[in-house]
């Protein structure tokens, strides 16, 4: 059982990482490419905090009475990451509105047919 | 029992994930997308990092579905069936999959006070900051502190995909409210739209404030304030919320909050310190760690309420010139 809970949480960390792979490599529309790379994203948030848990510890505030906290060091670079990570994929959203608009499709098969005419 | 509830709600994700990548209908893919997020901020509290909880929860189920749902809009929200064959990125997944997998193995057991991460600057930070830089809260603490120029950085990259939105989408004239726009005609949704934006906007003040002290912060605030004008534009229509705050004001404040971030660091230089030395900007170390702190917090404050909401302009102008034409 140990063995489970020591690991459990990486193990999905991966599955997520590989859905969101998967989502990105197989799929022909591009905003359900940004979706997966948005699951990518957060697999990897959910790694960083996973390791930065220490069991039986506390958030990193200071408190009276408690002694062990977990390590503030990831939740501080995960938080940065989150915001510049909606920031970013706004601009990917934003290159799909306009190649609608250039090529009045959003699905990649279709917008690499008309590509190979020109 | 935090084993428990954290073996539960990963289980739940991964379930959220996997129908996530058979379902065709994009806008439920969208609304999957937002429970996604807020299971992913139950697992950041139970893994004891609020602030990212916090954070997860106002921009990922918050600000990327409006903008992801404003998309939407604009292509269509059906995805098309699929031409090419599932099999070869299935067969590279599962074997990047396996390959990870067997990787984890090699991976510290999960909580264990002794692991490496936990060992190398985390006993520092969580033993001297309190002294050092006078917060409660350790995380405010590293990323306003310690880690500034890093956070300065990460500012200006949310200023420079705010202006790269802009370039590519335009933001909306202040205009002329011809068309009937936003959902005025829905009595219950504007009532306690009037109801709920002071509290919402009271509240990000709080969290700008009080970040020092308990979860919080700038980015946090910045994306809270932006939600409550997004519910405004989304209720009341886009050409009342550009009268309210107006695009060309957002312009000035994006960057004006990267400049008072910089600023702050340089006015350590100019006190004989280094860049983003906050000790030296009053007489007592503690004391011009609080002054800069509370600074370069409204100053990453400021940036990301602007951008975030000028890229939230940015797309519902798109949508709206759709709708006219």
């Amino acid at each position: 059982m140990s063995f489970i809970v020591d690991y459990y949480n990486y193990w999905i960390v991966v599955f997520l990482m590989m859905a969101g792979f998967y989502i990105v490599i197989s799929a022909n529309n591009l905003v359900k490419k940004v979706v997966g790379l948005n699951i990518f994203q957060t697999s990897v948030f959910i790694m960083y905090i996973s390791i930065g848990k220490v069991s039986g510890g506390s958030a990193p505030i200071l408190a009276d009475g408690i002694t062990s906290y977990s390590n503030p060091l990831p939740h501080v670079l995960i938080l940065t990451a989150i915001v510049v990570g909606v920031a970013t994929t706004a601009v990917g959203l934003a290159l799909i509105v306009r190649i609608k608009r250039a090529y009045g499709t959003v699905e990649e098969n279709e917008f690499k047919d008309k590509d190979a005419l020109i | 029992m935090a084993e428990l509830i954290d073996l539960v709600l990963l289980g739940m994700l991964a379930i959220t994930a996997l129908r996530i990548i058979f379902l065709k209908d994009l806008f439920a893919v969208v609304m999957l997308f937002g429970i996604y997020s807020f299971l992913s901020a139950l697992i950041f509290v139970n893994l004891d990092a609020v602030d990212v909880a916090f954070t997860e929860a106002a921009v990922g189920a918050g600000i990327a579905t409006v903008l992801m749902l404003g998309t939407l809009a604009l292509t269509g929200r059906k995805e098309k069936a699929n031409s090419h064959t599932a099999l070869l990125p299935l067969l590279v997944v599962i074997v990047t999959g396996a390959a990870l997998i067997y990787g984890t193995l090699d991976m510290p057991p999960f909580g264990d006070p002794e692991n490496p991460a936990n060992q190398h600057v985390a006993p520092r930070y969580i033993e001297e900051s309190p002294q050092e830089v006078g917060l409660p809260n350790m995380v405010t603490s590293v990323l306003a502190s310690y880690r500034a120029f890093d956070t300065l950085g990460e500012t200006a990259v949310v200023f420079a995909a705010a202006i790269g939105v802009l370039s590519l989408l335009g933001l909306p004239k202040q205009s002329q409210a011809t068309i009937e726009s936003g959902l005025k005609s829905h009595l219950v949704l504007r009532v306690v739209a009037k109801l709920i934006i002071p509290l919402i906007l009271v509240f990000a003040l709080y969290v700008q404030f009080h970040g020092d002290y308990g979860p919080g912060g700038g980015f946090q605030a910045g994306v809270i304030a932006a939600a409550a004008i997004i519910l405004y534009a989304l209720v009341f229509g886009l050409p009342l919320a550009t009268q309210v705050i107006q695009p060309k004001l957002l312009k000035i404040l994006a960057s004006m909050g990267v400049l008072i971030y910089a600023a702050t660091g340089v006015a350590g230089l100019f006190f004989g310190g280094n860049f983003l030395d906050y000790n030296v900007l009053a007489s007592d170390p503690v004391a011009g760690q609080h002054i800069g702190i509370i600074v370069i917090e409204f100053g990453i404050g400021v940036t990301v309420f602007a951008a975030i909401l000028s890229i939230f302009y940015g797309f519902a102008s798109q949508a709206e010139r759709a709708n006219i034409q």
